[in-house]
């Protein structure tokens, strides 16, 4: 088969598996990421896709907590999920479409690395992911030097995304600064006029890329979003910036 | 019926039966000692083997039923895991009335280890109950009609609610779950004619929140000291550190003390919350009337294992170097079965139920646990042969006392854990880095056990290996059998002395309900037991999670990889009665 052919072919089976609905599980207020209204950054990316095959954007709104793969993709209520960690290993992932870091966010005084003598003296805000033995890269990094005392945690469940908390807190001078994970915060950060750097610390990972998950069984459905993603590549990126997401 | 004709008839029932007991079971742990212990002797080891079910009822809901149906007034109360359907039944299995609280959805999600509820309290024609988006409930028993109901929890800051409420001289006594969540434990007590709260004590923070006064005297100087609850904890720490009150509540009536337990700290990881973390994964005596705290005991300070303290607390009087003790047995969720004198708070002594490899020993002078640094866990670090695994050597699951036999029947896990390379997870967008938890038998292969335990000789009499966690509650009766449900459907009547096998049924779904017996108004003896697997252990079968995924249900489907091919989920109301 020449190459021609074989990629009609995967047009055929992509376009044939979408029928013509894309169905999005997404949670309701979670912005910068999805909002209700239609609002986040991977909202605007799931409208780009769903146009470029074609297929009427359907949503799910699901809070975004314990066994949402099994209650989302897993029960049926939708085929998509915006922006998963890629090889995430409860679903099936595409390319990743943006790769991103934990960055450190500050005011008047800079925090730009773990090794700023000040790290121990400033108060510095992290999410708090809420499992046994879990944490974001940046609160094992702040523990491991000893910046333990000075370190509030902000539980990413509650009333506000908790990287929206953290730059209140900043921006109210109730935080030196913090370390969060940059496309959480980098929409609230330029709101606030607040400072971004990327954050890195040799024993772990702090970037992540990110992909579209799909069940683990939808193959034709993943190679579908892959071709629409490459596709569309330089609008993405101009969705991303506009959000404020670093790269 | 003459008067003559009357006393004639009483006088057939033994009098143990008739004077001391009604033979009704009003609240999960049967009474305020928590022993679950029932003095009918009809069902004996002399006829057990003939027990046979007599009536059945479906509750409909499919998730783990962690339940005790309660028994009074001629009906039997079942409240069911979320949505909380509360269902008052005829003998027969008939729906006398059918209650249904309007839980909200969202409440499945934040609940860490599947949706449960651990039963109601009877009391005084009416029915008291929690719900898992965290509200407290009254209904009049006869109708099923609302009382009042308070709301107490917050789910959208993870808060839930899945403890049996205990009813104590007019106050109904509620805990917090959610520890895993930045949630900070408390229990509080409502009037049980309004719902109206009347105190609230916070695990953690400054004293004045803990309700510690001047009548606090904790036997330990570790726990002596002002704000302790702020000063053990970094700056801040403590406004989200956990110590749910998620289990169980005694009372003593002589002490007029209430003992319940505290769950593990959270959410920040050990090396990140240096100290003792006060006051969770320990014991609180408090005083019912004001809430004022008496003692506390911490069975694992600084938890380093998801050690939560939540377990029963067994108010007995024993035997102890020839004199007689008022003490609080507890078998506890770090492996050891603790003995405390239960007015003073004091550690009498403190031994291993099972094989522990995350300390050595419990330090009696100091009352202070041993840990084997070994096995501490640190980010980037592997860890094997965690010991036992984090639902514990027992989790919630009640064990019950005889008093015939001396005996503390308690059902448990055999279980130990690897926690393997960090992997990156994810939540609401953001993703972070988490410890991969492999859960797997402990020595022997076998997963779960049914021990007999002396508590005065401290030594374990008989065991019953069971190839799952024993995730039920166990029974006691004074006919001399003992009664538990097994994972994979079996319930289950041994002989309370030696342990033999003498009677078992076998049900569709996993037991994982506490079962318990009564004196129905036709004057019979009947045992009852919800089964309906699920729960952390079981969330695989009743979750249908996918267990290719080892580190699913918090690493607990590692360990139950083979559930699915014993039992389907669904709960049911089982009720057995000799013919």
């Amino acid at each position: 088969m020449s190459l021609r052919c074989l990629s009609a072919l995967l047009l055929f089976f992509s376009n044939s598996v979408l029928s013509t609905e894309l169905r999005v599980c997404a949670e309701s207020d979670n912005l910068p990421f999805s909002h209700i209204e239609r609002t986040g950054f991977e909202n605007r990316i799931a409208a780009l896709v769903a146009f470029d095959l074609g297929a009427d954007l359907v949503y799910s709104w699901q809070p975004q907590r314990r066994g949402f793969v099994r209650k989302t993709l897993g029960a049926g209520l939708c085929d998509v999920w915006m922006g998963v960690p890629a090889d995430y290993p409860r679903v099936l992932t595409t390319r990743p479409y943006y790769r991103s870091s934990y960055v450190f966010v500050y005011g008047k005084r800079s925090l730009r690395s773990f090794d700023d003598p000040a790290l121990r003296a400033l108060r510095i805000g992290v999410q708090l992911p809420g499992t046994d033995m879990a944490q974001t890269p940046a609160g094992h990094a702040l523990a491991a030097r000893g910046a333990i005392d000075n370190v509030v945690g902000f539980p990413i469940y509650g009333e506000q995304p908790a990287a929206q908390r953290i730059v209140q807190a900043i921006a109210q001078g109730a935080l030196d600064a913090g370390v969060v994970w940059g496309p959480a915060v980098g929409f609230f950060a330029h709101r606030e006029r607040l400072s971004i750097a990327k954050a890195a610390a040799p024993e772990l990972p702090f970037e992540f890329s990110i992909a579209i998950g799909v069940r683990r069984d939808a193959r034709e459905l993943r190679d579908a979003l892959d071709a629409a993603l490459a596709r569309r590549e330089v609008e993405v990126a101009r969705i991303l910036d506009e959000y404020g997401v670093p790269r | 019926m003459s008067v003559f004709a009357l006393a004639a008839a009483l006088a057939l029932v033994p009098l143990a039966a008739r004077s001391a007991d009604d033979g009704e079971w009003r609240m999960p742990a049967r009474d305020y000692a928590a022993t679950r212990y029932s003095p009918l002797a009809d069902i004996s080891v002399a006829n057990v083997r003939s027990l046979k079910e007599v009536w059945q009822f479906t509750t409909g809901v499919q998730a783990g039923h962690e339940a005790a149906p309660l028994a009074a007034g001629g009906l039997i109360y079942v409240v069911t895991p979320y949505p909380n359907y509360v269902f008052a039944l005829e003998p027969g299995g008939k729906v006398r009335w059918k209650y249904d609280p309007g839980v909200k959805a969202s409440a499945q999600g934040v609940a860490c280890c599947d949706v449960v509820n651990r039963g109601a309290f009877y009391d005084a024609g009416r029915l008291f109950f929690n719900t898992l988006d965290g509200q407290a409930i009254a209904l009049d028993a006869k109708s099923g009609r609302e009382l009042w109901r308070a709301k107490l929890g917050n789910i959208a800051a993870g808060e839930t609610i899945t403890m049996a409420p205990l009813v104590v001289k007019g106050k109904v006594l509620v805990g917090n779950s959610g520890g895993e969540l930045g949630v900070r434990g408390w229990l509080v007590a409502l009037d049980a004619k309004s719902g109206k709260p009347l105190w609230k004590a916070y695990s953690t923070g400054p004293d004045k929140d803990v309700l510690i006064g001047p009548a606090f005297k904790p036997f330990y100087s570790s726990d002596r000291g002002q704000d302790l609850g702020v000063k053990s904890w970094p700056p801040h720490a403590w406004q989200i550190g956990g110590g749910t009150v998620w289990g169980w509540i005694s009372y003593d009536p002589q002490l007029n003390l209430i003992y319940y337990g505290t769950g593990n700290p959270g959410p920040w990881n050990p090396e990140q919350r240096p100290g003792d973390n006060k006051w969770t994964a320990g014991v609180f005596a408090r005083d019912p009337d004001s809430g004022e705290a008496r003692w506390f005991y911490q069975f694992s300070p600084h938890d380093l294992h998801d050690y939560d303290a939540v377990n029963e607390n067994l108010l007995l009087d024993l035997s102890l170097d020839g004199k007689i003790r008022r003490v609080l047995v507890r078998p506890e969720r770090n492996g050891y079965v603790y003995v405390l004198d239960r007015a003073s708070g004091e550690v009498l002594s403190a031994t291993p139920y099972v094989h522990i490899t995350t300390s050595t020993g419990v330090d009696l002078k100091s009352g202070r646990i041993q840990y084997n640094p070994q096995k501490e866990p640190k980010a980037g670090r592997a860890v094997r042969d965690i010991c036992p695994a984090s639902p514990g050597a027992k989790d919630w699951q009640p064990s019950a006392y005889s008093p015939r036999t001396g005996l503390l029947y308690i059902p448990h896990q055999n279980l130990c854990q690897d926690e393997e390379t960090y992997q990156a997870s994810y939540i609401a967008g953001t993703p972070y880095v988490g410890a991969e938890v492999l859960m797997r038998p402990g020595p022997g292969g076998h997963r779960g056990e049914f021990s007999a335990w002396d508590p005065v000789a401290a030594k374990k009499r008989w065991a019953v290996a069971e190839n799952f966690p024993v995730w039920s509650g166990a029974l006691a009766t004074a006919g001399d059998v003992v009664f538990y449900g097994t994972m994979d459907g079996y319930f289950k009547a041994l002989d309370a002395r030696s342990g033999e096998v003498l009677w078992s049924f076998r049900a569709s779904s996993g037991i994982i309900g506490q079962p318990i017996t009564y004196r129905g108004l036709d004057g019979k003896q009947y045992v009852a037991v919800l089964s309906g697997v699920g729960g952390w252990a079981g969330a695989v079968v009743s979750n249908d999670i996918d267990t290719r995924d080892g580190s699913a249900a918090l690493g607990f489907a590692n360990a139950m990889r083979d559930l699915p091919k014993y039992t389907v989920k669904g709960g049911m109301l089982h009720v057995f009665a000799l013919p």
